[in-house]
């Protein structure tokens, strides 16, 4: 499985978002996650299968029931996204620095 | 350390803005952006081309040891002025990521510190949301194959 596609696909799609914060209230089975949308409850499993493969959701049985919840220790890295990219800028501009301030006592 | 660089992106919007304070005065902190040997030293990519002007262009590309390029990117100065602003597009090639429009602002705030200003405009906004979880993904994909290495070396 290719993970970061997956992961990424995953938090890209503003109706797997919306599941994912849905069910961050509480677990919920497929059926009650649909009613809230508008879209055909397949097109809502079909979302379901892929944050439960990417493991942002876990299942929990509950009788004949199948409840969705979240995987909180996934949504924490999820949650942080942005932190890898100002990370990266950081420290891009942390180089920058060094390099000028070398610079400027060469000369 | 310290945190200096901040990256502001509204929901919904195709913008971003990254804002960043130097310990620099104004005119080393702009040199950085303009002299090829200096972009290429904290940018860690080599400068093909580096116009500063307007109407200018320039053309970065990376190598890894063996000689394949891994990275390139190439964009248009549309606006340059000396130790104030830097107007030009961005373009990394061969990905599916389009052209993007970087506003580049300069600041003095003493004499020994200076400010950048960063807006960036995208396409849309889901591809400034897919161009921010870049670093992410790339992040957990790395995480992910050495959980592999680990778990195959188990094995």
């Amino acid at each position: 499985m290719n993970l970061r596609r997956d992961v990424f696909q995953a938090i890209a799609d503003p109706t797997r978002r919306a599941i994912l914060v849905l069910v961050a209230a509480q677990s919920m089975t497929a059926g009650t996650i649909a009613s809230n949308f508008d879209t055909s409850r397949p097109t809502v499993s079909k979302h379901l299968q892929i944050l439960t493969e990417c493991e942002l959701l876990k299942q929990k049985q509950n009788g004949r029931e199948i409840y969705y919840l979240l995987n909180a220790k996934k949504m924490k890295e999820v949650a942080d996204f942005i932190e890898p990219f100002r990370k990266m800028w950081d420290d891009r501009f942390n180089k920058l620095e060094t390099v000028m301030k070398k610079y400027k006592t060469k000369k | 350390m310290e945190r200096k660089t901040e990256i502001n992106a509204e929901d919904g919007k195709q913008e971003l803005r990254i804002t960043r304070e130097f310990d620099l005065p104004l005119e080393l902190l702009f040199k950085a952006y303009v002299e090829p040997e200096i972009v290429e030293q904290w940018m860690g990519t080599k400068v093909l081309k580096l116009e500063n002007k307007q109407h200018g262009g320039y053309r970065f590309e990376t190598s890894d040891p063996q000689g394949n390029v891994v990275f390139s990117a190439n964009g248009t100065i549309h606006g340059f002025v000396l130790n104030e602003k830097i107007t030009r597009t961005f373009e990394m090639e061969n990905t599916p990521f389009a052209v993007q429009l970087e506003f580049l602002e300069f600041e003095k705030l003493t004499d020994e510190t200076s400010k950048l200003n960063m807006q960036i405009v995208f396409r849309s906004p889901e591809l400034r949301d897919q161009l921010m979880q870049l670093p992410f993904a790339m992040g957990l994909n790395m995480a992910h194959n050495r959980l592999q290495e680990t778990v195959s070396k188990l094995r």
